[in-house]
């Protein structure tokens, strides 16, 4: 049983309590820096989302703190407008710049979208100082202070409180964001767009609205600077200044939002701390100053790469091996029972028995001058389970992708319930009912089991990123969960609902899988060689657990090339090789072949 | 616009992509070995041009002690790793290697800035002083990571350039500086059209370097071991190469090239500590145009960012920056269409 000082939700209290005690307590200058923190923390916790958990990174942050920083300042100064109007302003030009950057840029792939960042961080920076309106290099001054009700909130403690109720609002909406339909997605971001696709998910779609959710807090961020220090500057918004918020992300760890708040601590402090103690050793303070962040930077990236929140997390699970579930309670399994009023979600009907679900015709696959798949043609019925076998080499991963919407077919077709898929993308027919598993296993290593098979119900619900974010979502939410659970419970997992997908044995998170995919309530379940690289045991578990799905009613076709496995357990085999099917039937007909036992053995002739 | 002022600005753009050509194959060099984007690639540059602009100056060049720095730095790193490996026995070969090979141009370039001696040699010693600086930051920053994501190798990069403009201020100081022209005259080309004889240098070594370039790529057993490093580590690890002596090749290639650009842009640019920066962002330019693999793309991004960049600052001197990195984005955008996407799980900082 965990101490009760260690639940998170008293830990939460204690520093709501501590900070709002602070201006009663400290000195002006404790509450100035508090502010800086409070600012600087809301920035952070954009990149947090996006670069540590949806594994975008971006060296341009800052300046869409300076996109909205120079927005109000520009409204309530030469126009002068309420700033309360500016709030507005500034998430509407944020949220835009940033929309039509990501639409740009955030289909590149690998090491391209942060050098991309690099060049529009820095160029916008330069913008500012080059625009007229925008003062040049010297900047806005005489932005007005905010006020409520009359009452200015110019004095340093005034600002503190509404500062540290955005922080609050927008670490308590992330959190939120991060325990919900679309933060599953966005913490499979790293995954893979195929793993998303499979889901149901659009990857694109999910990155872009990370970015641009992390923009608008920049820009939050841009408006309470712009109305604290009244007075804007190109040299903030640099790409210097992203790298510092980087640093702050980086240092208070990428992998938790709490690593926000604590990197920005830290960063501010030591910003402070130096800008005291180096000056009485030198007189280039400044200089050094930045010396010391990039040596420091370089420090934490070569030996403490989880950050400060990475130390704070492996000391607290030192006792417990559990994952924390949500409400911080020790519970191996989420409750199987729903509450009062909430239904389980809806079920697809599933067509009669022995009706045809899948059928492929004249399937043809060419890469250049290879043709991996040479017109095969075969077909699957409801209820049955039919494997796809072959040696290696005989083009059955090919036909998986094509099947799955994968890759694109060069000629031929596929209905499944009726429509020609073969046009469609491998999302649509996610979306159709049909779900598959990976040969290398894509599993989310440090999402617990429950939260990787909810993210397989992402297409039977709808909740968005702002209703996530304000927690209006509950009850999907309890209908996701409580789906996910009786998966992993038909599996045999559901004792472990709240353990590290990642700490499970391959054979183990293969089952996994099945189970996320089975909670997308499939038509038909595609498995990829479920049975590659498992052991003897595992094997025979595996086997009957498809058999006992099948007897449930859901139609399973499986690509294999382990021959003794696929025999005891399918209804029907279709065998192919070099590309073209060779023969199809029943297990036994097919053992007695002559053609096949020549393609798995070499023929004597 | 007219046809000469187009002219004009044509030739001051090859001269301009002369210098992002050199720096872009450094780049790509470093990259394609390494895989580490190395930023502070144009800070070295910058070294190399205030170092020649203090020997005018008759003063020590600071380089001298940043170098002495680095060398002390890449001794500790290289003896410790030796101890907790436990090959003490190597100890004595590290400090002749990291310590005192590294000091050698140092010696030399104090002895050169004591006599005064003639330019030419005055411009070798800067190049030469800066050629450690690459390697000792790759012994001592990268190699320890060398096997992170491209993702953290990229930010240590990112950081590593606000170190050294950071060191750059203090050791050089915050004032800019512009050296003699290495040659003087100028080529007359037609009616009231001539060509400055620096251009014409620094568009001809560009060619003779990137012809050398070739050459030693094509026809020499370290050039091979490069590229076969470059295509495949564990493959190049096979056949007997080390990755980390390739490594430390590419840093010193990469060095010397970018004191060549220091020297060659020292005349015809003042350069501050921190001007090397944007030199180096306009060679990434071209380095991504060219996919960051490819060195004859590389060439024809360099000499088109060089024009595009000459032709900008006609239109606007403030924002020809700003059209240059914009530039960026749709070129980015070009290649991730004209590759075929392929399936990889994104890189992950914190593990």
């Amino acid at each position: 049983m965990k101490h009760v000082f260690a639940r998170p939700a008293f830990l939460v209290g204690f520093f709501a309590l501590c900070v709002a005690l602070i201006p009663l307590l400290f000195s002006n200058f404790a509450v100035s820096l508090m502010n800086d923190i409070g600012i600087a923390s809301l920035v952070a916790l954009g990149l947090v989302l996006l670069t540590g958990i949806g594994g975008a990174t971006s060296f341009g942050q800052a300046a869409f703190v300076g996109i909205a920083a120079y927005a109000t300042a520009w409204l309530t100064t030469t126009m002068g407008f309420s700033p309360w109007l500016g709030l507005p302003f500034a998430l509407t030009l944020t949220g835009v710049s940033a929309l039509a950057i990501g639409l740009l840029t955030l289909r590149l792939g690998g090491h391209f979208l942060p050098l991309s960042t690099i060049a529009w961080g820095l160029s916008i920076a330069m913008l500012f100082g080059n625009i007229d309106a925008l003062g040049r290099h010297t900047g806005l001054s005489n932005i007005p202070a905010l006020s409520i009700f009359g009452w200015s909130l110019a004095d340093p403690r005034a600002i503190y409180y509404l500062i540290w109720s955005l922080v609050g609002v927008c670490f308590w909406f992330g959190y939120n964001l991060l325990h919900s339909r679309p933060g599953r997605a966005i913490r499979g971001l790293r995954g893979g767009a195929i793993l998303l696709a499979s889901v149901g998910a659009n990857a694109y779609h999910v990155r872009l609205s990370l970015f641009v959710t992390a923009a608008l807090l920049a820009g939050l961020a841009g408006w309470l600077y712009a109305h604290m220090n009244r007075f804007v500057s190109p040299s903030p918004f640099d790409v210097r200044a992203s790298i510092e918020y980087l640093l702050m992300a980086v240092s208070g760890g990428l992998g938790h939002i709490a690593g926000a708040l604590v990197g920005a601590a830290l960063v501010m402090v030591m910003k402070n701390g130096l800008q005291d103690v180096l000056p009485l050793l030198t007189q280039r303070a400044g200089q050094l100053e930045a010396v010391t962040f990039a040596v420091l930077f370089i420090l934490i990236l070569h030996f403490a790469r989880g950050g400060l929140m990475g130390f704070v997390r492996r000391w607290m699970r030192a006792g417990a091996s559990n994952l924390q579930n949500p409400s911080g309670m020790p519970a191996k399994s989420y409750p199987t029972a729903l509450p009062a009023g909430v239904t389980p979600l809806p079920h697809r009907t599933l067509p009669p028995r022995g009706a045809p679900l899948l059928e492929v015709q004249g399937a043809v696959k060419r890469f250049g001058g290879l043709v991996a798949v040479n017109d095969v043609s075969f077909s699957v019925n409801t209820g049955e389970i039919v494997g796809l076998i072959g040696p290696n080499g005989a083009g059955k991963s090919t036909m998986f992708n094509l099947l799955t919407c994968t890759a694109a077919m060069t000629s031929g077709q596929v209905h499944f319930l009726g429509h020609d898929i073969s046009r469609l993308s491998q999302r649509d027919v996610a979306k159709l009912g049909l779900a598959r598993t990976f040969q290398h296993v894509k599993l989310r290593p440090h999402m617990s089991l429950l939260d990787n098979v909810a993210l397989g119900a992402y297409a039977r619900t709808d909740v968005g990123l702002v209703r996530a974010g304000l927690r209006l979502d509950r009850v999907q939410e309890q209908q996701v969960l409580h789906a996910a659970q009786l998966q992993l419970e038909r599996i045999g997992l559901g004792d472990k609902a709240y353990e590290e997908a990642g700490s499970l044995p391959l054979g183990t998170q293969r089952i996994l899988e099945i189970a996320r995919a089975l909670a997308a309530d499939p038509v038909l379940l595609v498995l990829d060689e479920p049975a590659a690289g498992l052991r003897r045991k595992e094997k025979i578990a595996l086997g009957q657990l498809l058999k006992k799905l099948r007897d449930e009613g859901v139609t399973i076709l499986i690509v294999e090339h382990d021959m003794e496995f696929v025999m005891t357990l399918v209804d029907r085999l279709v065998v192919m090789n070099f590309g073209s099917k060779l023969i199809e039937g029943a297990p036994k007909e097919v053992r007695a072949d002559p053609r096949v036992q020549s393609a798995y053995l070499g023929s004597v002739v | 616009m007219t046809w000469d002022i187009a002219l004009i600005l044509g030739i001051d753009g090859l001269a301009n992509g002369a210098v992002y050509l050199l720096a872009g194959l450094g780049l790509v060099l470093i990259f394609s070995v390494t895989r580490v984007v190395f930023v502070p690639f144009g800070d070295i540059a910058a070294f190399a041009a205030l170092t020649l602009a203090a020997f005018e100056t008759g003063r020590l060049p600071p380089t001298i002690g940043m170098v002495v720095v680095l060398t002390a730095l890449a001794c500790t790193t290289e003896v410790a790793s030796l101890v907790r490996r436990g090959e003490r026995q190597h100890v004595f070969k590290a400090l002749l290697t990291w310590g005192a090979l590294p000091l050698v141009p140092c010696a030399l370039a104090w002895l050169a800035s004591r006599s005064g001696v003639s330019a030419w040699l005055q411009v070798a010693m800067s190049v030469l002083l800066v050629v450690p600086i690459a390697p000792l930051i790759g012994r001592v920053v990268f190699q320890p990571i060398a096997d992170a994501s491209v993702l953290v190798l990229l930010i240590v990069s990112l950081a590593l350039h606000f170190l050294l403009s950071g060191l750059g201020l203090l050791f050089f100081g915050p004032e800019g500086s512009r050296t003699h022209a290495l040659v003087n005259g100028s080529l007359q080309l037609g009616e009231g059209f001539s060509v400055s004889a620096q251009v014409l240098l620094m568009v001809g070594a560009a060619l003779v370097l990137s012809g050398l370039f070739f050459l030693v790529f094509e026809r020499t057993t370290m050039g091979k071991s490069l590229r076969a490093t470059a295509v495949n580590r564990v493959g190049a690890r096979l056949v007997g190469i080390r990755p980390a002596r390739t490594a430390l090749m590419a840093y010193a290639c990469a060095s010397l090239l970018a004191g060549l650009i220091g020297v060659l842009i020292a005349p015809v640019t003042t350069m501050y500590y921190d001007s090397g920066f944007i030199i180096g962002l306009k060679a990434f330019v071209a380095a991504i145009i060219g996919g960051l693999v490819s060195y004859p793309m590389t060439a024809v991004g360099a000499l088109s960012v060089g024009v595009v960049e000459s032709f900008a600052s006609f239109w606007s001197g403030a924002l020809k920056d700003v059209i240059v990195f914009s530039l960026l984005i749709p070129v980015l955008m070009l290649r991730s269409f004209m590759t075929r996407h392929i399936e990889e799980e994104e890189e992950e900082i914190d593990q």
